[in-house]
C-alpha cells in the first residue's frame, strides 16, 4: 500500500520541478533569516537567485554536524521562537547535544512521512503498533508515534526500557507492528524467551527497526527467530528524525527517501564532488521543506549510493542502499561491520555503564582480531577476580550476539586509553601499520 | 568490628606494583597486609594499611581504580587445626569465604587471618558468639 499515492508515485520529472521550485525557496529562506548561511553564501558569491537547476545544489555552502553544535541552541533557527512548537535534541557523544527545533508545519510533514513509512512497512490503520523507540528528546519515540497515530493505528507508547513488561505488553495487547532498534529487537526476544513469551507465537508481524545501522544477517536471524518481516527505516534528528527514508516491504531492498521533503546527493567525501550516478559516497542531504532548522547541503556521514530504478512496489523515489558504513569510524572485522556506538550501545546494555572503551584491531596472519579494551572505574570495579571475569565474559556474549562478531574482552586501568582533547580515541586499526 | 580494606586494579604490566608501592611510600602510608590476585590480564591487589583514606586519594590521584571493602580480621590460634575450627564454625553458619590472606604481623600465639565474607555482619556475629578473637579495624591499622 502507498499513503500519499498522488506525491509518492510522481514522475521523476515532476518530482524534480517540485524539488527545484522548493529548493530556490529554501534558499531565499535562509538566505533572509539565518545569518549562518547568509555568511556561507556570501563567502561562496552564490545567491539564492543563482539556483536555476537542481545540479546547482553543488554551488551552495555544505552543513556540518559541528555547525549545528557552534550555533547551540536556536542559533540556525530560521523562524521567530514562537513559531517554534517542539525541540528535539541528539545526547551527543561529544560535547554539545544537536538541537533541531520543529514548526507546526514541520511536526504535521514529519507524522505524514512516518504514516508513509509505515504504510510503506506493511502497517495500516488495522495494526497495532507499539513503539519502543525512546520517547523524550531522541525523535525515534515521538517521531514514530505521531506517524502511527496520522496512520489511525492503535499506538502503543512504550518507550525504551523495562523489557520483560514490554514482551508481556506485546503479548496482551496483541501488537502487530513494533518499532525500535533491530539490537533492542533481538533483546526484547531474548528476555520474552525467559518470561516463557515467545514473540514468534504472537500476532506480531512487522517491525519497523532504525536508529543504527545493521546487516542482512541481522535482518534474516530477525526475521526467522520471530516470523516476522523486518523493515529498515533511515532517519537523522538533524534533519528529521525517523521516517526520511523507508524500505517497502514489496521489495525490502533499500529505503526509498522521501524526496518530496528531501534533496539527496551522494558525494565523495574526500573531493567533496557529486559522485557519478549509483556510484557509493555520502548522503547529502538538504530539508527542502523544513521551516523552523532548515539545513543546507548537510552531511549525514553515512555511506550508501542511490538506486533510481523504477521499484516494484510503484513508488518512484530513490532509494538508498543499506548504509555501508561511515565516511568517520566505520569497521569491517571478518567482514562485518562494527561501529564504535554499537560497542558503546552493547557496553551501555549489559551494566548499564558508560566507561572509556576503544577498539584495536589487529591482523592475525589472515584474519582480523577485535581487542574490545574497557577502562575499569569505580562503578566496574570489584575486589573478586571472578566478579570482574563475568563482566569480560558478558560484554564479550553480547558484542557477539549484538554484531556477530567474536571480540577479545580485556579490562585496563583507567587512563590506559589515549584521549586526544580530552576525548578517547575509540579506534586503533593496527591492521595496516 | 570490621577492617578496611582497599582494593587496587591493575593491569598485568611490568611496573604496575611498584608503582602502587610508591605511591604508599610516598604519601607515608604502611602496608599491613596484602594479597595480590591475579589473571592473565588483571589483577588485584588488596591491602590493609595504616590510613586507608589517605592511601585511597593518594592512589585514585595517581589514576588507579581503588575500592574498598569490609573484611575481618580474625585470630587463629598457632596451633593445628586452628584455621579448621573457625572455618568449621563458619561453614556451619552458612557462611561463604570469598576469600583470605594471612597478616604479616604475628600476635603472640596466634596468627591473624584477613577474611572477606559474603556475609560480613553475620560473620561476625557468629564468631563473637564463640568467642573468636577479631581484631577491630582501629587496632590493625596501628599494629
Amino acid at each position: 500500500m502507498i499513503f500519499d499515492m498522488d506525491i509518492e508515485t510522481l514522475p521523476r520529472e515532476e518530482l524534480e520541478a517540485l524539488q527545484l521550485k522548493r529548493l530556490k525557496g529554501l534558499c531565499e529562506r535562509v538566505y533572509a533569516n539565518v545569518a549562518f548561511y547568509r555568511k556561507a553564501f556570501d563567502e561562496l558569491g552564490v545567491k539564492p537567485s543563482d539556483i536555476k537547476s537542481l545540479a546547482d545544489v553543488r554551488y551552495l555552502p555544505f552543513t556540518e554536524k559541528q555547525d549545528l553544535r557552534n550555533h547551540y541552541p536556536f542559533g540556525l533557527f530560521a523562524v521567530p521562537k514562537d513559531n517554534v512548537v517542539r525541540i528535539h535534541a541528539s545526547s551527543g557523544t561529544t560535547g554539545r547535544a544537536t538541537v533541531a527545533g520543529y514548526t507546526q508545519r514541520d511536526v504535521n510533514n514529519w507524522a505524514t512521512m512516518m504514516a508513509r513509512s509505515l504504510t510503506a512497512a506493511g502497517a495500516s490503520r488495522r495494526d497495532i503498533i507499539h513503539v519502543a523507540y525512546g520517547y523524550g528528546l531522541f525523535t525515534g519515540g515521538l517521531g514514530a508515534h505521531y506517524g502511527a497515530e496520522r496512520l489511525g493505528a492503535t499506538t502503543v507508547p512504550v518507550s525504551g526500557g523495562g523489557t520483560r513488561r514490554q514482551a508481556m505488553l506485546l503479548r496482551d495487547f496483541g501488537a502487530t507492528v513494533l518499532c525500535c532498534t533491530p539490537s533492542y529487537s533481538l533483546v526484547l526476544y531474548e528476555t520474552a524467551l525467559e518470561a516463557g513469551i515467545d514473540l514468534k507465537e504472537l500476532p506480531l508481524r512487522i517491525g519497523v527497526f532504525g536508529a543504527e545501522p545493521w546487516t542482512d544477517e541481522m535482518r534474516r536471524e530477525i526475521e526467522k527467530k520471530m516470523g516476522i518481516k523486518a523493515i529498515d527505516i533511515y532517519g537523522l534528528s538533524e534533519v528529521m528524525g525517523p521516517g526520511v527514508g523507508i524500505e517497502c516491504v514489496e521489495a525490502q531492498n533499500g529505503a526509498h527517501l522521501q524526496e518530496d521533503h528531501f534533496l539527496c546527493e551522494v558525494i565523495d567525501p574526500e573531493t567533496k564532488e557529486p559522485v557519478k550516478p549509483g556510484e557509493v559516497g555520502e548522503l547529502v542531504i538538504t530539508t527542502l521543506t523544513k521551516e523552523a532548522q532548515p539545513l543546507i547541503r548537510y552531511r549525514t556521514r553515512d555511506i550508501t549510493r542511490l538506486e533510481t530504478v523504477p521499484c516494484k512496489c510503484g513508488r518512484t523515489t530513490a532509494r538508498m542502499v543499506r548504509v555501508q558504513g561511515r565516511s568517520d569510524d566505520m569497521l569491517i572485522i571478518r567482514g562485518v561491520n562494527v561501529f564504535p556506538s554499537q560497542i558503546e550501545s552493547i557496553l551501555l546494555e549489559t551494566e548499564g555503564l558508560t566507561p572509556y572503551y576503544q577498539l584495536v584491531v589487529e591482523r592475525e596472519g589472515n584474519l582480523d582480531t577485535l581487542t574490545v579494551q574497557v577502562e575499569v572505574d569505580e562503578k566496574i570495579f570489584s575486589d573478586e577476580v571472578r566478579k570482574l571475569q563475568r563482566l569480560e565474559g558478558k560484554i564479550q556474549k553480547n558484542i557477539k550476539e549484538f554484531l556477530g562478531v567474536t571480540a577479545l574482552v580485556k579490562l585496563v586501568e583507567p587512563r590506559a586509553i589515549q584521549r586526544s582533547e580530552g576525548k578517547a580515541k575509540r579506534v586503533l586499526d593496527l591492521r595496516h601499520a | 568490628m570490621k577492617a578496611e580494606q582497599i582494593s587496587i586494579f591493575l593491569e598485568n604490566r611490568a611496573g604496575r606494583l611498584e608503582e602502587v608501592t610508591r605511591v604508599l611510600a610516598e604519601a607515608d602510608i604502611s602496608i599491613r597486609a596484602l594479597s595480590l590476585a591475579d589473571t592473565s590480564d588483571f589483577g588485584i591487589l588488596r591491602l590493609i594499611v595504616s590510613d586507608h583514606e589517605k592511601a585511597k586519594v593518594a592512589l585514585k590521584e595517581h589514576g588507579f581504580t581503588v575500592g574498598r571493602n569490609a573484611v575481618v580480621a580474625v585470630e587463629v590460634p598457632d596451633a593445628p587445626g586452628g584455621l579448621h575450627s573457625i572455618l568449621k564454625l563458619l561453614c556451619a553458619g552458612g557462611i561463604n569465604v570469598e576469600y583470605m590472606y594471612a597478616f604479616v604481623h604475628q600476635c603472640e600465639k596466634s596468627a591473624v587471618i584477613i577474611v572477606r565474607f559474603d556475609r560480613t555482619d553475620q560473620a561476625i556475629e557468629l564468631l563473637q558468639k564463640n568467642n573468636i578473637p577479631i581484631i577491630p579495624g582501629e587496632q590493625l591499622y596501628k599494629i
